[in-house]
């Protein structure tokens, strides 16, 4: 496992921790992403049932549906560590159908996003319907935003992978990839316990 | 015909000058870039200040009208603290980080340029508000729902401000990641983390609390926008909104972002006390984890802001708590500076003088600053000015007068040339007078009851003697300023004769060239202890002076002011090649913030999203652009 090791310093490169700049940019990015979506859930809890009107939550929030959605987003970070070892072990076919493989849960996840938002709309919870509207689509559809940039970078990697552009030789920089999108992973399931499984 | 050849190939250079300074990824040039942006920002937002003092010279004066003074003061504190302060110390980082921890860049040197693309962009976006005739106007904290509310701030002006520190803190950030990966992984061998630089440490610390402290204001920014643009209810109390929130969220940045403005010159003066007292830093490791306590602290006081908010009494007495304990760790900075100067040899030459000046005026900020942290202290104090004199004191007492500091230190490492002492001790006298001057009597007026932000006040109330007075401390303040801009040209028109180590130093920048050559170091020292120059120069309790060394030393350090150009780099040196992206970027993604604005108004609505949208394509075709370019000179274009 030479990713959790760290010994796949970039040729050339040498680092006082022996981790790679890219991969602490990423870790220490994520530090501050976690203060961003900190706050945002915070903001939620700060006015959870201050909603004046309905829609409320138990009336729309629909759990089976986003636990399956859940669940194929936490498949999408299975498939993304079976692309990173296939890139390890040089197996560039296995390597670019996993990484399809991500891409495709993960815009099913974003699909399923989009159709929950839409019911909800009919429902009549809107941006601007409560407070409960507001603060619901506000934290879950940044959420979506990073899982929509993640599809974008991962869709670039591919694509350059079908011309030859990203070889075995990078398998750092795809490691950094991979820890974006765990994380946008992990975020999902606080965002998941917290909004739709925590009873109100 | 010759004379116009000459002229072609003269244009030919400018150009080729221009485009070298634009696309730029050396971290010395991009200081510089810092540096003049900021000071230019600091005389123009000077200047707003002076129209203020104007107005408050005497009662009753119709100089500013209520509307202009509101806006004069927004941009005032807002461009001070985002386009002046932060920026100025990210000047240092890059002019003095890298060449402190021994290495030939940062570790992003094009993200480095991006970040000061983004700044200066975003900057100008927000002051080009005063062109339209909106600038922001509801202070620099911009509380809810006078913020957030279109009835109640009409215009663009609060949509400039909000969408401008968007692209202002995408710029921090971006600089904040680039430098706390710099000094983690690039130290030279030899440089743990406790024989770093202490001014090193600070900029670490600056760099963590950035992270962590920016996403609150980045969240509550975009709570305003929704609530401006898509009639959301985050802070409409009518609809179970609290604008509190804002407030809550704005501090839990807005006080670590005081430590993230002062620890940085807190370590321009643990350099600068030591280098002309001749001393070591006394208690190195203290005041640097009196940094750590101060910036683990700064996230546990911001409700100190929110004393007469009405949160209780338990919350109050618990924040009360915490932010007189953040007055240790400060103290223990004060005692440490001072004990470095007991005994020494000083010589007071201006740096030194602005260093010192700035420990006194810590203390007088200070303890003001615990003053308000006594909560019925704070009833009375709370929005007069005595505020405004506790926040200046650290601001401009403590900040500008370190960065001054930091300046006249530097400068032979910027230019190869070193300031007018002369005019460098006028420069200090005149500021320090001035400073004084303005901000002493604030606090007089302001414990008589004088509130901040009114744009005037009537004569029987008795202030009309001490405004004059600071009015006047104010003009000889921003005056005092001149004397900077004349001694930079006076000393930039002079050959460039400065040696390496012209003060004597104790760091790694003192033993390369001024001003350094592209790639700073030929041979990337290594390192035996804190003072990691000086214990070479003289050794210390336990390294003899490097004897053997010194002939090789020396022969590095003669000064040569003929920087080797690419040809004749030392073997083993890559340099990092310019780069366009960073600025595409940078353009693309203010566009995004001024189509943003732009939809929000009435005439230029439709064109908004279209501008957003050609902003968000340049953005992501400039990403597409910086991952094939190479990083490296001479590297092939191999890979992403």
């Amino acid at each position: 496992m030479s990713h959790a090791t760290g010994h796949t310093l970039p040729a050339g490169e040498h680092t006082v921790t022996g981790i790679s700049h890219n991969r602490l940019l990423m870790w220490t990015f994520l530090a501050s992403d976690c203060m961003f979506f900190g706050s945002l859930i915070w903001v939620y809890f700060a006015y959870r049932g201050r909603y004046f009107e309905g829609p409320y939550p138990r009336e729309v929030l629909d759990i089976p549906y986003t636990s399956v959605s859940a669940a194929v987003l936490l498949l999408s970070s299975f498939a993304i560590v079976m692309a990173l070892t296939a890139l390890e072990r040089a197996d560039m076919r296995g390597f670019r159908g996993w990484l399809l493989g991500t891409i495709l849960l993960g815009a099913l996840f974003l699909g399923g996003q989009y159709y929950e938002f839409t019911t909800f709309y009919h429902e009549g919870l809107t941006l601007t319907s409560n407070l409960f509207g507001t603060t619901f689509f506000v934290l879950t559809g940044f959420h979506g935003t990073h899982v929509f940039i993640g599809i974008v970078w991962l869709l670039v990697q591919w694509l350059l992978s079908l011309f030859g552009k990203l070889t075995p030789a990078h398998v750092e920089r795809f490691f950094v990839t991979t820890l974006y999108w765990h994380f946008v992973d992990i975020v999902w399931i606080i965002i998941f316990m917290l909004v739709y499984l925590m009873p109100y | 015909m010759a004379e116009a050849a000459i002229r072609l190939e003269q244009a030919e250079y400018r150009r080729s000058a221009l485009v070298e300074w634009l696309t730029t990824v050396d971290h010395k040039k991009i200081g510089i870039l810092y540096y003049w942006t900021s000071i230019v920002y600091l005389l123009l937002a000077g200047f707003l200040g002076l129209l203020m003092r104007i107005q408050l010279a005497q009662p009753d004066m119709h100089f500013l009208g209520p509307k202009t003074y509101n806006e004069v003061m927004t941009m005032h504190g807002t461009m001070m603290i985002f386009a002046v302060a932060m920026p100025l110390n990210a000047a240092f980082f890059n002019i003095a980080v890298p060449l402190m921890i021994g290495a030939r860049d940062v570790a992003f040197p094009r993200l480095n340029a991006f970040s000061y693309w983004s700044f200066l962009f975003g900057s100008l976006l927000m002051w080009s508000s005063f062109l339209f005739g909106h600038a922001p106007d509801a202070g620099w904290f911009g509380y809810a729902n006078l913020s957030s509310s279109r009835l109640y701030s009409a215009g663009p002006g609060l949509d400039f401000w909000d969408l401008g520190l968007q692209v202002l803190g995408i710029s921090s950030i971006a600089g904040a990641l680039n430098f706390f990966v710099t000094i983690v992984n690039m130290r030279a061998p030899g440089m743990s983390l406790m024989r770093m630089p202490v001014y090193v440490w600070m900029v670490l610390i600056t760099a963590i609390l950035i992270l962590l402290a920016f996403p609150s204001l980045t969240v509550g920014l975009f709570m305003i926008m929704f609530d401006r643009y898509f009639n959301t209810n985050f802070f409409n109390p009518l609809h179970g909104g609290d604008p509190v929130i804002w407030q809550h969220l704005f501090w839990i940045f807005g006080h670590p972002e005081v430590y993230i403005l002062v620890l940085p010159p807190m370590g321009i003066i643990s350099e600068v006390l030591p280098t002309f007292s001749r001393k070591p830093l006394f208690g190195a490791p203290f005041v640097i984890f009196a940094g750590i306590a101060i910036a683990f602290l700064s996230f546990f006081v911001w409700a100190h802001h929110m004393f007469t908010v009405g949160l209780g009494p338990v919350p109050n007495a618990l924040f009360a708590a915490s932010t007189m304990l953040i007055g240790i760790p400060t103290g223990v900075k004060v005692f440490n500076w001072l004990a470095t100067m007991w005994g020494g040899s000083l010589d007071f030459k201006t740096p030194m003088k602005f260093a010192a000046a700035a420990v006194w005026m810590l203390m007088m900020g200070g303890v003001t600053g615990v003053m308000h942290a006594t909560v019925p202290l704070d009833y009375q104090q709370q929005d007069s000015y005595f505020i405004v004199a506790h926040f200046h004191y650290v601001i401009f007492g403590v900040i500008v007068s370190a960065l001054l500091a930091g300046t006249y230190y530097w400068f032979p490492k910027m230019y190869g040339r070193l300031l007018d002492e002369r005019l460098g001790t006028w420069h200090f006298w005149l500021t320090f007078i001035g400073t004084n001057l303005t901000f002493f009597p604030m606090h007089f007026v302001g414990l008589d009851g004088m509130p901040r932000r009114y744009f005037t006040y009537s004569a029987e109330t008795g202030w009309g003697t001490w405004n004059l007075v600071i009015t006047i401390g104010a003009f000889i303040l921003g005056l005092a300023q001149v004397l900077l801009l004349i001694n930079v040209v006076k000393t930039l028109r002079q050959p460039a004769t400065a040696s390496a180590d012209p003060w004597d130093g104790r760091t790694l920048e003192w033993t390369i060239p001024s001003p350094p050559p592209v790639y700073n170091f030929a041979v990337i020292p290594t390192v035996r202890g804190r003072d990691a120059y000086w214990i070479e120069k003289y050794g210390d309790g336990h390294h003899a002076p490097a004897a053997t060394d010194t002939t090789q030393r020396r022969e590095v350090h003669e000064p040569h002011h003929d920087n080797p150009g690419h040809g004749t780099l030392p073997p083993g040196v890559h340099l990092p090649k310019p780069s366009w992206w960073p600025l595409i970027v940078s353009a693309g993604l203010t566009a995004m913030a001024a189509g943003m604005i732009m939809y929000g108004t009435e005439t230029l609505g439709p064109l908004g999203f279209p501008i957003v949208g050609l902003g968000t394509f340049v953005v992501f075709f400039g990403l597409l652009g910086w991952h094939f370019e190479p990083a490296i000179e001479h590297e092939e274009a191999h890979v992403a």
